[in-house]
């Protein structure tokens, strides 16, 4: 039984059991914010596993259906998503005082507040109340901002367990995998895989395991209740701060998070800073937009509010760990801010054609889909197009589902194409590559009618070199990337712009069949004109 | 109406059928048709592939082409394309901010006021559905991305295809979601968007049309394309060639232009 996901990616093919049923995807990353290839590399390798797109087209269908069931109820949807954008526009923009306001709210309740300005301090911070309490397990509550920093990987480097407590976490953490959804982190697992993933790795798991949901959870009930009762520490994220009474909350669906929230004694509290909203009333309005968006849920099961400490319930010492790992390099841009806006709740992915494809080890990221594309980069601060997050912005069609379906509205289309911009901008200077000459070459001719016309001169030849089956199956580089999969139609014999110039020099009336020769004028068009 | 005609750079080199067949619909309705031909593309490739400063030319000669519209010179601007009218609707004032010219960010704001997708010139401004076109034969229809969500045609294209006689319209599965063309994304991220478009594919073989329909020929093109390298037997044809034909004179594409997917 392998205890914490390591760095040693051989474990998993030491599992000599039969056959293992499920296939561990990633191992864990150096950089979980980003890692290995560029996109387009590491979607032709997702592509090719086909029980995950079977899932995960399963279940981002499912859950689209869901959400567009529970957004259609609700008639007030668009004021609302203006409102959390109201919210966030002003929180962003008052960021500094309402921290401070958060902090010293946090510490009249009783509580510690750490700034972290790196993953890496963050996570020393975290360790070393651990080590203090002399912990060797820590239960946690899922939270993206531990992932972010690579906690767990840290803790596991110094001795300490770090427990998922969340189940899609936790069938993600017992896989050595990586999560592939930020809601919905064992999206791209089935409920046969997720049976043998515990047979293979869960040491209390049950004899006669089956794969029925309700079987899978009661083991992983049984599993998780042990941990809960011996953890000292425990560790959460947050969904987001109040500042007005220094209160964060968290919710999710299983209670879990609730358990590591209220059982151990001490409980540290990582959050990014954009998570803050200044008052109760805030959180109202997300708190309405975030279940139905995330999974379609009209309300989350669970909703846990906590302000400091308080004496004879739960955790008699409270630890937030405010962190920064690039988002205040985020705020100060005009454009990219946005992003700082989301409230994780997965939407984007859910709708998204590419990642409904590629799923979400594509983007190299714990911050996948839509938002990882634009997120990813930004708190990299990687715009050069050497740098495989550089090539993130541009794993999107712009079919613009996103941003339909973004309960913040988060304009993720301009984002990427901002960042776009700035990738190309990031290698001007340097050897052009094919793009910058063909997009320099095309902008001559398609800025000016009369060029356009010269254009229409080669059409012919085109015509000519593809051939009776007036097709090209097969193009040269880059297009060849077109025409491996589809048929490109020979150009027309004739621009539109020629035949219009031929109509009026021949004063023909208008008609279908006019270019092709066969006559001009047709009596239906008498009429024409004013 | 006088009404002048974006004919898109794709639709005047590659697929003049639909801007042609623009022409004859409008013209039956009674209206005049204007081409200003120092007209080029509308910069959407540009825009979106990220080369700003290489879009402006092209949004400087749009504007320029079609500023006459502000002064009463036309009715309005028609565009056979739901992607070119998104762009000149959102994309054109966007960049042309970005490159610090607000001045003629302004213009292509109140230019783009003027401009219509054909759908929305024909149910919007002209309050007419049903445009007596004739056409019978089994037709599927794809919204498209961006005549969706950025130009925002809702359900117009059709309501003007279910008044069209004779015609079997089936609805598509999973109609909104995206064939995978997204311009240069079609290029860089091949693999994927070659997955898109099976799924696009294997739901529009499962209508059993002959014809798919949209209001756009670049994602035409694109499904199409995978069709004919299947040889699967389905035609592409832009909305307007089906609006274009009646009854009694059936619009047909010169031999000229090229039949998508056939
Ligand atoms: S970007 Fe919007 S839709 Fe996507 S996860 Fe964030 S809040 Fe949800």
């Amino acid at each position: 039984m392998t205890t914490m996901a390591t760095n040693d990616t051989t474990t998993s093919s030491t599992i000599t059991e039969g056959p293992r049923g499920w296939a561990p995807s990633v191992p864990t990353p150096e950089d979980p914010l980003k890692w290995g290839d560029n996109f387009p590399t590491a979607a032709a390798r997702t592509l090719r596993n086909t029980q995950m797109r079977r899932n995960l087209g399963h279940a981002t269908r499912t859950i689209r259906d869901k959400r567009a069931m529970r957004v259609a109820e609700m008639p007030d949807w668009e004021q609302l998503r203006l409102a959390g954008s109201a919210i966030k526009n002003r929180a962003m923009s008052h960021l500094p005082e309402l921290l401070e306001q958060m902090e010293a709210n946090v510490i009249a309740r009783g509580g510690h507040v750490h700034w972290a300005s790196t993953g890496e301090e963050a996570c020393r911070i975290a360790h070393s109340i651990a080590a203090l309490k002399g912990a060797t397990e820590v239960v946690k509550v899922k939270s993206m901002v531990s992932q972010e920093i690579g906690l767990n990987e840290y803790f596991a480097e110094r001795g300490i367990n770090a427990w998922e407590t969340d189940l899609a976490e936790m069938i993600v953490q017992l896989s050595e995998d990586m999560p592939s959804h930020i809601v919905v982190p064992a999206i791209h697992r089935n409920r046969s895989e997720v049976r043998a993933i515990f047979k293979a790795r869960m040491e209390d798991a049950p004899e006669d395991l089956s794969d029925e949901p309700p079987v899978l959870t009661a083991a992983a009930r049984a599993h998780l209740r042990k941990k809960f009762l011996s953890a000292k520490v425990a560790i959460s994220g947050a969904n987001m701060m109040i500042a007005e009474s220094g209160t964060l909350v968290v919710v999710e669906s299983e209670g879990n998070g609730r358990m590591c929230l209220t059982v151990p004694e001490t409980l540290v509290s990582i959050v990014g800073i954009e998570k803050i909203v200044p008052t109760y009333q805030d959180f109202e309005v997300i708190a309405q937009l975030l279940p139905r968006s995330a999974t379609g849920e009209r309300m989350n099961p669970y909703t846990s509010l906590w302000t400091g400490v308080t004496p004879g319930d739960g955790p008699q010492e409270f630890h937030l760990i405010l962190l920064d790992n690039g988002r205040s390099k985020v705020l100060a841009d005009p454009i990219g801010r946005q992003a700082l806006h989301c409230i994780r709740c997965g939407s984007c992915m859910n709708v998204c054609p590419v990642y409904e494809h590629v799923g979400g080890h594509a983007y190299q990221s714990v911050y996948p889909g839509p938002i990882g594309a634009i997120l990813t980069p930004q708190l990299r601060g990687a715009f050069d197009h050497h740098d495989p997050a550089a090539s993130l912005p541009f794993a999107s069609s712009l079919c613009n589902a996103c941003f339909d379906a973004c309960p913040m509205r988060i304009n993720i289309p301009d984002v990427l194409v901002e960042l776009r911009h700035r990738a190309v901008e990031a290698q001007r200077g340097g050897i052009p590559s094919f793009w910058d000459v063909a997009m320099k070459a095309a902008s001559v001719p398609m800025s000016k009618g009369s060029r356009m016309g010269m254009a229409g001169k080669v059409l012919p030849l085109a015509r000519v070199m593809a051939g009776p089956g007036q097709r090209f199956v097969n193009l040269p580089w880059p297009a060849t990337a077109w025409s491996a999969t589809r048929d490109v139609p020979a150009p027309p014999g004739q621009t539109f712009r020629a035949w219009m110039a031929e109509r009026d020099k021949t004063g023909s009336a208008p008609s279908g069949r006019g270019a092709s020769g066969r006559g001009g004028a047709c009596g239906c068009c008498g009429q024409g004109g004013k | 109406m006088r009404i002048a005609l974006f004919a898109t750079c794709i639709g005047d080199t590659m697929f003049p059928q639909a801007p042609m067949a623009t022409v004859h619909l409008l013209e039956r309705l009674g209206h005049e048709v204007v081409f200003p031909d120092s007209q080029g593309c509308c910069a959407q490739m540009h825009v979106n592939t990220g080369y700003f400063p290489e879009a402006i030319p092209l949004v400087k000669n749009h504007v320029k082409t079609f500023e006459p519209v502000l002064d009463g010179e036309w009715d309005a601007i028609v565009v056979p394309s739901g992607s070119c009218t998104g762009s000149l609707r959102h994309q054109q004032e966007m960049v042309a901010k970005a490159q610090g010219m607000p001045g003629m960010a302004r213009r292509a704001a109140l230019i783009a006021e003027h401009t219509f997708d054909l759908s929305e010139l024909l149910v919007d401004l002209m309050g007419i559905t049903d445009v007596g076109a004739y056409f019978p034969h089994r037709v599927t229809y794809h919204p498209t991305c961006h005549s969706l969500r950025i130009a925002r045609v809702g359900d117009k294209p059709r309501r003007l295809l279910q008044a069209v006689e004779a015609i079997d319209l089936v609805d598509l599965p999973e109609a909104e979601s995206c064939c995978g063309f997204g311009g240069t994304f079609s290029v860089k991220n091949h693999e994927t968007s070659s997955a898109m478009l099976t799924d696009k594919m294997a739901n529009v073989l499962s209508t059993k049309a002959e014809i798919l329909t949209a209001g756009d020929y670049s994602c035409l093109m694109h499904i199409a394309g995978g069709l004919s390298r299947a040889r699967a037997g389905v035609r592409a044809m832009h909305l307007a060639e089906i609006l274009a034909g009646t009854r009694d004179e059936p619009w047909e594409a010169p031999t000229t232009t090229t039949r998508l997917g056939a």
